[in-house]
């Protein structure tokens, strides 16, 4: 792996929750790397610390200690400019779609805030044109839906709607956090090919947050598997199912109901 | 060859009232019979009427939520005709007992668990003495491999997956006939997912309960739990049979929809592309009449949007019952020439 | 607008306010069918309610019902300027405290709480005690200054809440500045709950008002109902059984801060998901 593909990485990554008794390390010390392209899941159970590690990666949270390099720089996230400069490249999708909206405004001021978000300075029209160019790439009709408010819409439609704001944006990074746990199983695949022909069409490096183990294995090249704040095990998706080397993924693996082969509950 | 059937339940109607008076039948004719020492699971996504239908086969009719028609029989009494009195003494508890989603949280949170368990038995077998009561209900734990320091603790000193077994075990404390779980173990790590599943398999290997129907949308539990499967959609039940010929050898189109979009980690799921249904149930407000998946089945013909009934009939096989106007064969040919067509 | 319409359907917004409506209409217009000034004296001393005075006279001889006309006048207006004083003060501080964290809330937090410990009355009174001037607008911005504390504690719980919510955080990916967040993702959430707390904070002006008036440290030149009960305690009305002099202004009192209190149950009822009842 050429260390010049690195998009992402954290070095000593540490996160600490209050302090003296009550104190909870939720990222303990962490390294990882992110190639340009990949696309890598962090699978773990409630507590295991990757819903903190994402939102540091996404910069909503500031880590403890250690450091995270973007582009084989350190990224630094103090001043307003230097924090938009970042999202300019690192986005998110989140588990929830009806509160990923306002509910008082139309779900196209979505889609109009990215514009502001881009810097260009651009007429109505091309506005106007650029949504309706997003809203078909994730197959809904802008005519019909444009002025709509988002109760009005389903968790599908709402989260195929945060796929077309991505798709405006252009990130080079996109962190997806639990991007289906609340969708139908049945309208699952429809938003995982969407992200996945986003990924294509500008190469777009994704990291997913997932607990499920099977999911994370159909959608990604590479794994980190995190327990208790730590990363255990990494490697190829291949690699970690069929052969799991630490105690807790081979765990994790036994716990998890199969298809073909008998779950032994004893 | 034929076990006894421990309920029947017939043309079950039930529907919720909306702040505007509005009636959604979120169960919708539905019937089925439930075997001695089977379980049942019951699949289905959001919104299909599963949770309705374990909250309506325990008569448990607060409002929204109220009775329109049909039969639940247990052990050959009607329950919708016994007066509630002797529904909540004699039926709920001792013939019926029912896990909700977030079971745990049914623990009062200021008592010991043993205090909670000497209500039960309180209400239920009053002769018992506290002794007596503690030694049963010990013994009980063990059996299920939940160690009996349980009972003096209070909730906030366990941890999620034992408050869910807990409450199960004490659920099925008066053995009662049957268990109906609705999705015990979705609020769960999948950790304390595998030993729940676990000690509910217990429970049917010793006895406790002589049924269960099991509900949930997560297909890959009902392949290690069920021996036979009903899958839901838009409150009417659109395929039965036994639980391999419908995960492996569905027949309905929203059967086999459902069946594959599972995602397992085994290995060769990298190669199968995964398929989603466009669109979405149809809003149970409207009178729908016809078949109701017919907006996004991919197999639709002319004769499905044509037909005029009220609803469509199941077709019976021995061990198979489906709700589609085409029969097996047809349905098989269609979903063969697909997956060649895929190369699968 | 559509709030409107759902509050309406509630019997206890309603009802507190058609009572308040009731009271305000009459104080405000009355004064324009009877143009006297209430301090004319128009009568003997507590003259009982009779023909042409409906509530009597005070003890100075002064038309009882002018005044409490007059008196509700000041009394809303003071209850409604120590509202707006009280809830702006409380909203900001309860935004700056709830969405910054960190050292800027554990001071606000610290100052927020000496507020509260210290009785807000005692500050009212030694205010009202070392000031010179004595008018219902200082009356007013006072009992503002030292009411605000609830509202800040609310506010800062409703907005540590809030700011963790998605939509706040797609905001912040998506470039806005924090002022604009707040304005545009965290008020509208507690719009509801704001409006609330300004109505409380309008009931606990007008009682505070009567409180020091009645102690003889409210305004000297304007009637209040406050002031009417001073009067009439400072000149025995009791003791004379003139209950016209003091029984009205005192339900007055009650019936304003009840009506306040009423439409604020209702609205809770309908904004307040936890306690909707079907």
């Amino acid at each position: 792996m050429a260390d010049n593909n690195v998009i992402l990485s954290g070095k000593n990554v540490t996160r600490i929750f209050g302090y003296g008794k009550k104190k909870v390390i939720a990222v303990n010390n962490v390294d990882f790397e992110i190639n340009k392209g990949e696309i890598v899941s962090i699978v773990g159970e409630s507590g295991s610390g990757k819903t903190t590690l994402a939102r540091i990666i996404l910069g909503l949270l500031k880590q403890t200690s250690g450091e995270l390099l973007f582009d084989g720089k350190r990224r630094k996230m103090n001043s307003y400019k230097e924090r938009l400069n970042y999202w300019k490249n690192v986005q998110a999708i989140f588990q929830d779609p009806f509160s990923s909206f306002n509910q008082f405004h139309k779900i196209e001021r979505v889609l109009r805030d990215c514009v502001g978000l881009s810097g260009l300075s651009l007429t109505e029209a091309e506005i106007v044109s650029k949504m309706r160019e997003a809203f078909e790439f994730v197959n809904l009709k802008y005519e019909e839906l444009y002025n709509k408010y988002p109760f009005e819409l389903s968790g599908g439609q709402m989260q195929r709607v945060m796929i077309s704001r991505i798709f405006m944006l252009k990130p080079n990074i996109l962190i997806a956090d639990e991007p289906t746990s609340m969708i139908d199983v049945c309208s699952r695949a429809t938003i995982l090919d969407m992200l996945m022909k986003l990924r294509v069409e500008i190469n777009m490096t994704i990291v997913f947050i997932t607990h499920d183990v099977g999911l994370s294995y159909y959608l990604s090249d590479k794994i980190f598997i995190m327990e208790k704040g730590k990363i255990v095990e990494r490697g190829n998706a291949v690699d970690i199912i069929t052969n799991p080397q630490h105690p807790y993924t081979i765990q994790l693996l036994d716990d998890v109901p199969k298809l073909h082969e008998a779950w032994n509950l004893g | 060859m034929n076990n006894k059937h421990i309920m029947v339940v017939e043309n079950l109607q039930t529907y919720y009232r909306t702040r505007l008076k509005e009636h959604v039948y979120a169960v919708d004719g539905v019937s089925f019979e439930l075997e001695e020492g089977k379980v049942l699971g019951i699949a289905g996504e959001s919104g299909c009427g599963k949770s309705t239908l374990a909250l309506s086969l325990m008569a448990f009719y607060f409002p929204p939520l109220h009775f329109k028609v049909g039969s639940i029989l247990i052990d050959g009494v009607d329950v919708m005709k016994l007066p509630y009195e002797k529904l909540r003494t004699q039926v709920l508890g001792e013939k019926i007992a029912y896990i909700p989603q977030a079971a745990m949280n049914a623990l009062n949170p200021t008592k010991r668990i043993i205090r909670f368990i000497e209500d039960i038995f309180h209400e239920h077998r009053p002769k018992m003495s506290k002794i007596q009561v503690y030694q049963m209900v010990s013994e009980r734990f063990k059996s299920l491999n939940l160690p009996p320091r349980v009972l003096e603790a209070f909730p906030n000193e366990l941890s999620g997956g034992m408050k869910q077994r807990t409450v199960i075990a004490i659920s099925t404390l008066m053995n009662p006939t049957i268990l109906i779980a609705d999705e015990p173990t979705s609020a769960l790590d999948v950790t304390s997912q595998k030993v729940v599943m676990s000690m509910l398999k217990k429970l049917m290997e010793k006895g406790y309960v002589k049924s269960m129907i099991f509900i949930t949308h997560e297909l890959p539990l009902l392949v290690h739990i069920a021996d036979d499967i009903m899958v839901m959609y838009a409150g009417e039940i659109v395929e039965r049979g036994k639980a391999k010929d419908v995960i492996f050898d569905p027949i309905h189109p929203y059967s086999k929809a459902l069946m594959n979009a599972i995602i397992v980690p085994e290995k060769d799921i990298k190669n199968q592309k995964l398929a989603s249904i466009p669109g979405a149930p149809p809003n149970l407000k409207k009178v729908l009449r016809g078949c109701r998946f017919l907006e996004r089945c991919r197999y639709r013909s002319d004769s499905c949007v044509s037909i005029n009934v009220d609803k469509i009939s199941e077709m019976k096989h021995p061990s198979r019952t489906y709700r589609c106007i085409f029969d097996i064969d047809t349905l098989q040919e269609m979903y063969k020439k697909e997956s060649q067509s895929d190369g699968r | 607008m559509y709030y409107i319409k759902v509050l309406l359907k509630s019997h206890k917004f309603v009802i507190g306010l058609f009572v308040l409506i009731s009271i305000i209409s009459l104080a405000i217009l009355y004064p324009l069918i009877n143009t006297n000034d209430p301090k004319d004296l128009v009568a003997m001393a507590f003259e009982p309610p009779q023909e042409g005075l409906i509530l009597g006279t005070d003890n100075f001889g002064r038309d009882v019902f002018l005044q409490l006309a007059h008196g509700t006048r000041t009394s809303m207006y003071v209850g409604l300027l120590a509202g707006i004083v009280a809830t702006s003060i409380g909203l900001i501080l309860g935004l700056m405290s709830g969405y910054i964290g960190g050292l800027i809330d554990d001071v606000i937090t610290t100052f927020t709480n000496m507020f509260i410990v210290i009785p807000s009355f005692i500050i009212l009174i030694l205010i009202s005690v070392s000031l010179d001037v004595r008018s219902a607008t200082l009356l007013a911005l006072v009992i503002g200054f030292t009411t605000w504390p609830w509202t800040a504690r609310a506010v800062r719980a409703q907005t540590s809440s809030l700011r963790s919510r998605d939509h706040v955080n797609i905001a912040k990916i998506s470039g806005y500045t924090t002022p604009r967040i707040i304005y545009s993702e965290i008020l509208p959430y507690m719009a509801s709950y704001v409006v609330m707390a300004f109505v409380l904070q309008i009931a606990a002006g007008i009682l505070a008002e009567a409180g020091i008036s009645m102690l003889g440290l409210g305004p000297h030149d304007t009637i209040s109902l406050g002031v009417l009960m001073q009067w009439a305690l400072l000149f025995e009305a009791p003791a004379t059984g003139a209950w016209w002099a003091f029984v009205p202004a005192a339900l007055f009192i009650a019936a304003i801060s009840f009506s306040l209190n009423y439409m604020n149950s209702g609205m809770d009822e309908i904004f307040n998901p936890k306690i909707r009842r079907n």
